[in-house]
């Protein structure tokens, strides 16, 4: 920590820099282009990773807080710029030649602050219509709604998209780019299409058979839980983390608790911890078996997904006796967990682990030997690691490439620094990479769990918290390791019992952005076999 | 009469009265004994074998992938045949929330759908936008949008709820007049004539 202060004060010298855990800067915005460049080239730092892009609304300024992170030296940054002139038109100048994610990443932003990001070449909204009135997540959003009704007409369509900037005597100058050359031949792909694994919308101009480009349509499952969480009390905001990524809902759950726990300077039990972690793991475990299923059944092996569904009801059956449910669980709790283990917890868990290994080796017999499958995946959607750090691909899809980013690994959290396990990585970088990462993911699952299945230690579950939770002012930043990747939450705290603002960066989202970039010049057969093995879930890239 | 299945007896149900009520209507409509015994064999048909449409948004559809594998295996009803296209099926089950800019999608989805056609409302957000209600972008249940038949509460509900879901329908399926009622379907012809699709742009 000192380390890092002390690296940008040398680089930046003037600049403030403050926070406990991870340091913020706060850059002027005129000169927020040329320090993001520094950040990235410099040697000493090398910030090439941008995690999420905070928009923010402080009332009297709005603003965004950049987090960056080094995959060299594994630091994670915060840079706080705010935006140049009135409500009405707030600048910042753009990252997206910096960071490729940014240009998505400057959209959301755009849709739900309204703030305008100079030579962004593709500054639409993202999730909400062409004609919505007003800016959602600023505070002074008028929610009325009959301002923006429900309509079953189909919403206005355009085929161009806006780039700002500013002249020499500066000026905003708005000027209208096509979206697709206009003899484009464009197919329309989703959002009702059993492949795209949701309610996602590719418009792909197709040249024959090649995709040329793909225009990612997104918004078709926003459900607004950012401004929801704003009105409700802090263990109320805990629910909506399972119905984000509903296959990682004990992992998102057990995040917003560290963090809120963090926050609250709340210590909980080493059962606690260890009961959490289980239940992540057994979560992945199900999760990926899922994943491989719903895949093979993509590429025309249905059969597959009986298999693997097997595996996932034991999990499932594990899970309801603990915690009641078979999805949505609410489980975790600010504290602890809601119950005790179940008592069958312990030999359901060690039955589970007997069949895992037999099962991996049937999925690799049916299928991952299976010459068809080989030939639909060797080779096919290529990522290198550059793209895949530029992009934010983490989780097992970013792993493919090369790129060690397992936040279990680099941010250890809860108990996971004391745990022996492997990083799957693969260079590979295609879709059969990803696909066995994923594979190979799961024996590692099992073998955490056959680590803490005897060693769950005695003592409470849940330590007594206040039943009115407040936290104090502040805001705070955690990375944590979803099924599919690192998932980003940051909440800031006016010091009342409701967050001011929480923001939730998916892994999900950059997956769906990278999929026009692997998907240019290949078949469009193809797009079915990348966008599958990328492995994103359409209500956690919306949120 | 009493509607049920073989497996299950007649007082194990819930909402019998609903079903009582059409069985009633039936009876008063007057139909003659062979176009009266006709509809009782093609509603059997009907009845079991009710494709589902492919679609889903959200949590509720993996459950009703959940429903479709081997442990639930809804194969033994004659559901299994879940259609991509709407031309091709019989009901679509909305398992998910339907937010603002899906409501016109989902609305063209269900006028693709072919006659007779039936909607069920699987979940909490299909019914009234459940744990979203109160959120800027989310419709406030599916029922201002189209007719509904059978609502599965629950989030998400178990697939052992979908399966009741489904049955309730198919028990709606066999007290249908086919001839003259359900394949003119005049209900659904008022329901479309009050909420109108206006000037669709292209």
């Amino acid at each position: 920590m000192a380390n890092i202060t002390e690296k940008i004060n040398k680089l930046f010298p003037g600049i403030p820099v403050e926070g406990e855990n991870i340091p913020v800067l706060t850059v002027a915005e005129e000169k927020w282009h040329e320090t993001a460049l520094r950040l990235r080239d410099s040697e000493d730092l090398k910030m090439d990773y941008l995690v999420t892009i905070v928009g923010m609304d402080w009332k009297e300024s709005l603003g965004c807080i950049y987090y960056l992170m080094s995959s060299a030296f594994n630091q994670v940054i915060g840079v706080k710029v705010i935006a140049r002139g009135d409500r009405e038109k707030p600048l910042i100048q753009s990252v997206a030649d910096v960071w490729k994610v940014a240009t998505l990443y400057e959209r959301e932003v755009y849709d739900f602050f309204g703030i305008i990001f100079l030579d962004n070449p593709d500054m639409r909204r993202l999730f909400l219509n062409i004609d919505w009135v007003g800016y959602p997540l600023r505070k002074d959003y008028d929610e009325n709604p009959e301002i923006n009704p429900v309509s079953i007409e189909n919403e206005r369509q355009s085929d161009f998209t806006d780039v700002y900037s500013e002249d020499a005597a500066g000026n905003l100058v708005k000027k209208e780019v096509r979206v697709f050359e206009k003899e484009d031949f464009v197919v329309n792909i989703g959002p009702q299409h059993p492949a795209t694994h949701g309610v996602l919308r590719f418009r792909t101009a197709v040249d024959g058979e090649t995709v040329k480009k793909i225009d990612v349509y997104m918004g078709y499952i926003h459900r607004g839980v950012e401004k929801l969480c704003e009105n409700l009390t802090y263990p109320q905001t805990l629910h909506f983390m399972d119905r984000l990524d509903y296959f990682s809902a004990h992992n998102y759950h057990h995040a917003l608790c560290i963090l809120i726990e963090k926050a609250a300077g709340i210590e909980i039990s080493r059962r606690a911890q260890v009961i959490r972690v289980m239940m992540d793991e057994l979560s992945r475990i199900a999760s990926h078996c899922l994943f491989i299923g719903t895949y093979c059944m993509d590429l025309g092996a249905t059969t597959m997904l009986f298999y693997t569904l097997r595996v996932r009801e034991q999990i499932l059956d594990i899970m309801e006796k603990t915690c009641g449910a078979r999805m949505t669980f609410n489980y975790d709790c600010i504290g602890g967990v809601m119950a005790d283990l179940d008592k069958d917890f312990v030999a359901d868990v060690k039955a589970l682990l007997e069949v895992i290994p037999k099962n991996i080796k049937e999925y690799n017999e049916i299928f991952t030997g299976n010459v068809i499958a080989r030939n639909r995946l060797e080779g096919v959607g290529v990522l290198s690691r550059e793209d895949a750090i530029a992009y934010a691909i983490t989780g097992p899809s970013g792993r493919a490439s090369g790129w060690a980013c397992d936040m279990r690994k680099l941010q250890p959290y809860s108990i996971y620094s004391e745990l022996d396990f492997e990083e799957v990585i693969a260079h590979e970088g295609d879709s059969m990479a990803r696909f066995k990462c994923r594979l190979e993911e799961i024996e590692q699952s099992a073998r955490i769990l056959e680590q803490l299945v005897d060693n769950i230690p005695e003592g409470e579950y849940c330590v007594k918290v206040p039943k009115v939770l407040k936290l104090p002012a502040g805001s705070w930043f955690q990375l944590t390791e979803g099924c599919r990747g690192a998932f980003g939450l940051y909440l800031e705290s006016d010091g009342s019992t409701k967050p001011y603002r929480l923001k939730i960066a998916p892994p999900c989202l950059p997956a769906a952005a990278v999929v026009d970039h692997l998907t240019r010049g290949e078949k469009i057969a193809d797009l079915i076999t990348i966008g599958g093995s990328l492995d994103y879930i359409v209500p956690d890239i919306d949120r | 009469m009493e509607v049920t299945t073989k497996s299950m007896p007649y007082d194990a149900w819930k909402d019998n009265e609903y079903i009582e009520g059409l069985v009633k209507q039936l009876q008063e409509s007057g139909t003659n004994v062979i176009v009266g015994s006709l509809d009782k064999l093609i509603n059997w048909g009907r009845s079991n074998s009710i494709w589902p449409l492919t679609f889903a948004t959200s949590c509720c559809g993996i459950e009703f992938v959940s429903l479709g594998a081997a442990r639930f295996d809804m194969a033994r009803f004659g559901w299994e045949v879940a259609r991509s296209s709407p031309r091709q099926a019989d009901f679509m089950m909305v398992a998910g929330t339907i937010v603002n800019r899906m409501v016109p999608v989902f609305r063209r989805l269900y006028d693709q759908l072919a006659e007779p056609k039936y909607v069920i409302a699987c979940g909490s957000c299909a019914i009234s936008g459940g744990p979203f209600r109160k959120s800027y972008h989310v419709a406030k249940g599916i029922e201002d949008i189209v007719p509904v038949d059978v609502f599965v509460p629950g989030c998400p509900p178990r697939p052992e709820a979908m399966i009741y879901g489904i049955m309730q329908l198919s028990r709606k399926i066999k007290v249908e007049r086919f001839f003259g009622g359900v394949n003119r379907q005049e209900k659904q012809a008022e329901f479309l004539a009050a909420h109108p699709v206006q000037g669709v742009e292209d």
